[in-house]
């Protein structure tokens, strides 16, 4: 039997707002245990929640940009189950009435066609805190740190039919919140992740087969394995003539496998029920107004503007606009060398492979969009050529300088005299009687052998245009 | 020298007839004297004359508002910086917060010295004092019955005239039922009016603080130190506060509409010394120019049973954090978490409190949400409509605060719902969010009756112009209990 898996996903994106959802506590990153958290985040008794308007900001923003309904009323609902990093004993959260309702998100399919992919709703949450079992003893430690930093939990349609269509999902919507500056999708420091629901059904049927949710998956890499390998174990479970549970499943990324949660922790009745201690989040045709006028271009309306006004192909838009850091060093370069494709040329070739051998991050690249720009400024007046401007750039790489510096502390300037050149030819030409006699016997194949003796004989600094042109003029004279 | 009004301490105070501190001491000392009435769950005597050393200092300096160094009590569920606040509960035996609650900043603010946290029924769930873990306060009137509850300790430390006013929270009565039980003024002003930061909660959507005094005259005194607009509660309301005091006059008896529920008086579970008390009353108010008019409030028997789905399911919330992981108490060496759990809060909470959690989850649970909360909530917004359209044609409302005058301590202990019925005038108020207070208006039995007056949605002045009217015809507010040794 042919099968079909259908993937949503649950995106929990950490607003980077500065302090929490409903404390004025801090939400930096790091800090030591419980030195974050005020009387609101360690549930003290008499304490109140306040809402932070960033953070409702925020929401109207990937409302916006996710083409969805922004509600004008809300409302936070109370999430109630123990566990010792929560400290209030539940979690506010939205339940029956989010702050973003339907919108929907485009995808690239490998094929080169584009998918567009449901979005079901978005809701403010607050984040628990974090339990530590080792290093207490018998006992564990509470860090309340983490508790109230808000997220927004994005749920997506069961639209995804591949483990390969949710990464690029899930990629695509960490591009776009980080274009909109509302998360820093460090999915290292848990900033970004993922639960996934997978299901399988014979290829042709409509209804779906039970579900599993695998919790907590926090970079590309492991969604892409934990759903492959849940797609196959379903399978393999149906095939069998077994059944699939429904279940909370964690990945174990040591063993590429994922494992029932215990069960005890899914037979929670959260009683949901609106917090009495928040209104209901009013948001006015004002408010998402002065939002959408400050709205940064959006990563499909950037990528269309460079195929029209650079002339860029498609599958080269896509990516240099696949993060706004790289957009926009790539446009800095363009304009400022006046050759948009070379520029994209430079920046999806030497600079983005050092930066990947390097494991260096855009921001942090030796050589910025300016000094970038000022490289290929010197192949466009042919100071230097495209094969010597790939030393020059691996010097800069390593710090000696911007291009200029680099070319002339290497004399690496150019050779365009050309009587410089002839000079060279006619040594070249005299230092191989045999091979002109051969030429001009026919053998005409040997022009790139005498390109290559003036090129050497240069260090390679002579214009290889001029080159082939004396050469041959040269030869067959 | 201590056992006078608000008003009058002031005036004595500002003609230094006294100090603060020598009026601290006497309160003090009267507080002592009377501790059989288990008025109060704390006694901060140090701090106290700090405070009324600091009060007469800025009243030499000209600095006094009308609370400087008055004495006053708050209730032990208004959290207060550096002192145990317990909340009725063995939970929060050991329980001291780190800050103070709105409430007692705006009092401490207005000089007003805090001589002591009173007792309450524990968490406030209760209409006796009787649940409090710390036994129960007594009723000056007679020892042997109760003063109400849940801010039974307050009432009784003002009925005793221990201390000029005191502070109370109402979430279905726990004001106004222990000031008609005791003999003394009590008010629940709107939903909203003060902020609720720091005060512990019961039923989020029903608590509001509020004053507990002898007169009038002194809950406007308090009121007007304790509302204020407070961002650290975002269901507080940013609505300036009128000058109480100032208004009592401008808001007489004359003219004033007053309605009168049927569903109010013709009651079976009223007593009948109750109900002639209240006829009585409101026929004086009549008298001094008031309008009287028979309203119809329909859905007034449904208000008892609706509190009690929503205010447990919101306690049930409310009352998770108090798992023994952070503050409060702890089990003694616990095995797992599940018994840190189990025991903590096994321990930690009384019967009642334990009764109403166990209602407040069923009443939320899946499969019985729509049937009971959802349920509720609607039955509530039908209560509030009841008010809306009685206030297009009245003023304030008016009827008996509780349907019997205090009754034995022991004689309800046992029966949850005879209990919840004492507050079957109050709760609707609740449901609703509006204001009301409870003036008394005479005696049964030589025990108190209270007349209780309910007002639109931030009418206090109004409301306290009526009351303090009514005081200044009748003299049921200046009678006191003769404290035996």
């Amino acid at each position: 039997m042919e099968w079909e898996a259908v993937i949503g996903l649950e995106l929990h994106a950490q607003l980077a707002t500065q302090t929490k959802i409903f404390s004025g506590a801090s939400t930096a990153y790091g800090a030591d245990a419980n030195t974050q958290a005020c009387a609101v985040d360690l549930g003290m008794p008499g304490v109140l929640p306040v809402l932070n308007a960033r953070a409702v900001d925020f929401a109207i923003r990937l409302g916006l940009a996710l083409d969805a309904e922004v509600a004008g009323r809300s409302v936070f609902a109370r999430k109630n189950y123990f566990y010792p990093d929560l400290p209030k004993g539940y979690q506010i959260s939205q339940y029956e009435i989010p702050v973003v309702g339907t919108g929907h998100l485009d995808i690239d399919l490998e094929d080169g066609s584009s998918k567009r992919i449901g979005v079901t709703r978005a809701h403010l949450e607050e984040d628990a805190g974090k339990s530590m079992h080792e290093g207490f003893g018998a006992m564990s430690g509470i860090d309340l740190n983490r508790a109230g930093t808000p997220l927004l939990e994005i749920v997506s349609e069961p639209d995804l039919r591949s483990a390969k269509e949710a990464v690029a999902y899930m990629k695509k919507m960490h591009s776009l919140v980080r274009y909109l500056g509302i998360c820093d999708g460090n999915m290292q420091e848990g900033s970004f992740r993922c639960d996934a629901n997978v299901s399988v059904r014979p290829v042709g049927r409509e209804a779906f087969g039970t579900r599993t949710e695998i919790k907590n998956l926090n970079s590309f890499r492991f969604v892409e394995r934990a759903i492959n390998y849940e797609i196959e174990r379903q399978i393999e479970v149906l095939e069998d003539g077994g059944s699939i549970t429904q279940e909370t499943r964690l990945y174990d990324p040591d063993r590429g496998e994922t494992r029932p949660m215990r069960g005890k922790e899914e037979a929670n009745d959260y009683r949901y029920f609106p917090d009495p201690d928040l209104l209901p989040l009013e948001i006015t045709a004002e408010m998402i107004e002065s939002v959408r006028s400050e709205l940064p271009e959006l990563p499909d309306a950037k990528r269309e503007r460079f195929v029209s006004d650079y002339g860029l192909s498609n599958y080269d838009a896509g990516v240099l606009t696949s993060s706004r850091e790289l957009a926009d060093y790539f446009e800095q370069v363009a304009l400022a060398c006046a050759d948009a494709k070379l520029a994209a040329n430079w920046v999806m070739g030497e600079l983005a492979g050092a930066l990947n051998k390097t494991g260096t991050e855009l921001a942090d690249s030796p050589i910025d969009a300016d000094r970038l720009a000022g490289l290929l400024k010197r192949i466009l007046d042919e100071t230097i050529s495209g094969k010597i401007a790939k030393e020059v750039f691996e010097a800069m790489w390593q710090g000696e300088g911007d291009a200029d510096t680099v070319i002339e502390a290497k004399g690496l300037k150019q050779v365009t005299d050309a009587s410089a050149i002839e000079a060279m030819v006619d040594e070249v030409i005299a230092a191989n009687p045999q091979q002109l006699e051969q030429y001009r016997a026919g053998k005409t194949k040997l022009m790139g052998f005498f390109v290559g003796q003036v090129m050497k004989a240069s260090a390679g600094k002579a214009n290889p245009a001029q080159v082939n042109e004396i050469l041959k003029r040269r030869l067959d004279g | 020298m201590y056992d006078r009004t608000i008003a009058e301490l002031s005036s004595a105070l500002s003609r230094r007839e006294c100090s603060s501190v020598e009026l601290t001491q006497a309160t003090l000392a009267a507080i002592e004297q009377a501790s059989g009435l288990n008025a109060f769950i704390t006694i901060t005597a140090e701090q106290a004359l700090a405070e009324a050393e600091a009060a007469d200092a800025r009243r030499a300096d000209g600095e006094a508002g009308p609370l400087t160094g008055v004495p006053i009590a708050h209730k032990d569920i208004f959290c207060t910086e550096g002192v145990r606040t317990s909340c009725g509960s063995r939970m929060l035996d050991t329980f001291v917060p780190p800050y103070d609650a709105f409430v007692v900043e705006q009092l401490r603010a207005a000089g007003a010295v805090m001589v002591g946290k009173t007792n309450m029924d524990e968490f406030a769930m209760g209409s006796s004092n009787e649940t409090s873990w710390y036994g129960p306060a007594r009723n000056p009137w007679d020892p042997t019955t109760v003063p109400g509850g849940s801010s039974g300790g307050s009432a009784a430390a003002v009925a005793a005239r221990l201390v000029p006013a005191a502070t109370g929270t109402d979430t279905g009565g726990s004001i106004r039922q222990p000031a008609a039980l005791t003999g003394i003024s009590g008010l629940k002003p709107t939903y909203g009016r003060i902020s609720r930061y720091g005060m512990i909660a019961f039923a989020s959507s029903l608590d509001q603080a509020g004053p507990m005094a002898t007169t009038a005259e002194d809950l406007a005194l308090m009121l007007g130190a304790m509302a204020g607009f407070d961002e650290r509660d975002s269901t507080c309301v940013d609505q300036s506060v009128p000058n109480y005091h100032g208004l009592l006059a401008e808001h007489g008896l004359k003219g004033l509409r007053i309605g009168l529920p049927r569903e109010y008086f013709n009651t079976e579970g009223v007593d009948p010394e109750v109900a002639s008390a209240i006829e009585t009353a409101v026929a004086a108010m009549e008298a001094a120019g008031a309008q009287l008019k028979e309203i119809s409030l329909p859905n007034t028997e449904l208000a008892v049973p609706v509190y009690y789905v929503i205010a447990p399911a919101e306690a049930s919330s409310n009352l998770s954090r108090f798992d023994g992981v952070r503050y409060g108490h702890r089990c003694s060496d616990p095995v797992d978490l599940e018994d840190l759990y189990k025991r903590s809060r096994g321990e930690g909470f009384g019967e009642e409190v334990k009764r109403r959690i166990m209602v407040g989850t069923y009443a939320l649970s899946a499969g019985y949400y729509d049937a009971y909360y959802l349920k509720a909530q609607q039955v509530r917004r039908m209560i509030r409509d009841d008010f809306a359209r009685a206030f297009d044609e009245v003023d304030v409302i008016a009827g008996p605060t509780a349907p019997t005058t205090a009754f034995g301590l022991g004689a309800k202990a046992d029966d949850p719902v005879q209990m919840y019925l004492s507050d079957i005038f109050t709760i609707a108020v609740n449901l609703a969010g509006l204001p009301a207070l409870s003036i008394p208006a005479g005696f049964g039995g030589g025990k108190p009756i209270g007349l209780q007056l309910i007002g639109n949605y931030f009418d206090e002045a109004r409301l306290l112009g009526a009351a303090h009217g009514y005081q200044q015809i009748t003299d049921w507010h200046m009678q006191r209990p003769s404290l035996e040794g």
